[in-house]
């Protein structure tokens, strides 16, 4: 990996940038869409594009002092990110549970028609 | 140009791209095929910053596990093009006024900060390795890690209840769906 190339570093702001371009895509895909089935992944396209940034910006800590008196910083952040993507796995079989049942009701996956929910 | 941001930044159209694709394509089943390719380019990023276990857990969880219940799902309801729910048009723009605003208010965030200099090591560091990840999660995390096991055990209840047909159903005669 050393000798990949002469340098070998990226500026952070790249980093942000293509997250945060991930996010709002992800947002807007939540507030434009009406199948649930695609609402429910855009949200998984943003708690993804968190955890590139949280690797991104351990890696970014590794080099500074907060790094240098921490030597374990980069493991505690892929701990974190590890610990999201399990919650995220436990969410998805729920959710998809929800809308399953969702679907046997009202045979449809538009998530306006949940407003039947009131009576 | 280095072969390191050649690689970040092919990996960053591709995720982009197939991110947009995600959004805009009227076939559910593509966009979840779509969404696969974003997490396999997100993988690539994290391998980029020598995150190999990150990468390995993001390809074998997320476009192995998550994306095949996804696809599976899809698939049994049988959704397609025609089935999609038509869009209204002041929704639409409704939507992309309010990311792009989001957008706009972040970058500019950013690009008044004055961290956004700071550099992030590619390649190199051992911090994500398995050995050193293994390490910290049994020494420092087990009792987050036990946890997980108990949030899992009560996900997997969760589901099977949500999913079981509801006492008066059967009698509708619909066991086949």
């Amino acid at each position: 990996m050393r000798g990949l190339g002469r340098q070998n570093y990226m500026e952070i702001k790249w980093y942000i940038g293509l997250a945060v371009a991930l996010f709002c895509t992800g947002i807007v895909g939540v507030l434009t869409r009406r199948n649930s089935i695609i609402i429910f992944m855009c949200i998984e396209l943003m708690l993804n594009a968190v955890n590139l940034l949280l690797v991104a910006f351990s890696k970014m800590h590794a080099a500074t002092a907060l790094g240098l008196s921490n030597p374990n910083i980069v493991s505690d952040a892929q701990i974190f990110v590890f610990f999201i993507m399990v919650v995220a796995a436990a969410e998805v079989s729920v959710g998809l549970a929800i809308i399953v049942m969702l679907y046997r009701n009202t045979r449809s996956v538009d998530v306006n028609f949940l407003n039947r929910l009131k009576n | 140009m280095s072969i390191t941001e050649i690689l970040f930044w092919s990996l960053s159209i591709l995720a982009l791209g197939s991110a947009i694709m995600v959004v805009t394509s009227k076939n559910p089943v593509h966009s979840i095929l779509f969404l696969i390719v974003t997490f396999f380019a997100i993988s690539g990023h994290y391998i980029l910053l020598n995150a190999q276990f990150l990468a390995i857990v993001n390809i074998i969880v997320y476009a192995g596990a998550i994306m095949v219940l996804f696809l599976f799902v899809v698939m049994l309801m049988n959704l397609n093009a025609e089935s999609e729910p038509k869009n209204n048009r002041y929704l639409l723009f409704t939507g992309l006024i309010s990311g792009g605003c989001l957008f706009l208010v972040f970058i500019s965030a950013i690009t008044k900060s004055e961290q956004t200099m700071a550099m992030v090591q590619m390649g190199g560091g051992n911090g994500g390795l398995i050995k050193n990840l293994g390490m910290v999660l049994f020494n420092d995390y087990v009792i987050p890690f036990e946890i997980s096991s108990v949030l899992f055990l009560s996900a997997m209840m969760g589901a099977v209840v949500i999913g079981k047909k509801s006492p008066p159903a059967p009698q509708g005669g619909n066991s086949g769906s």
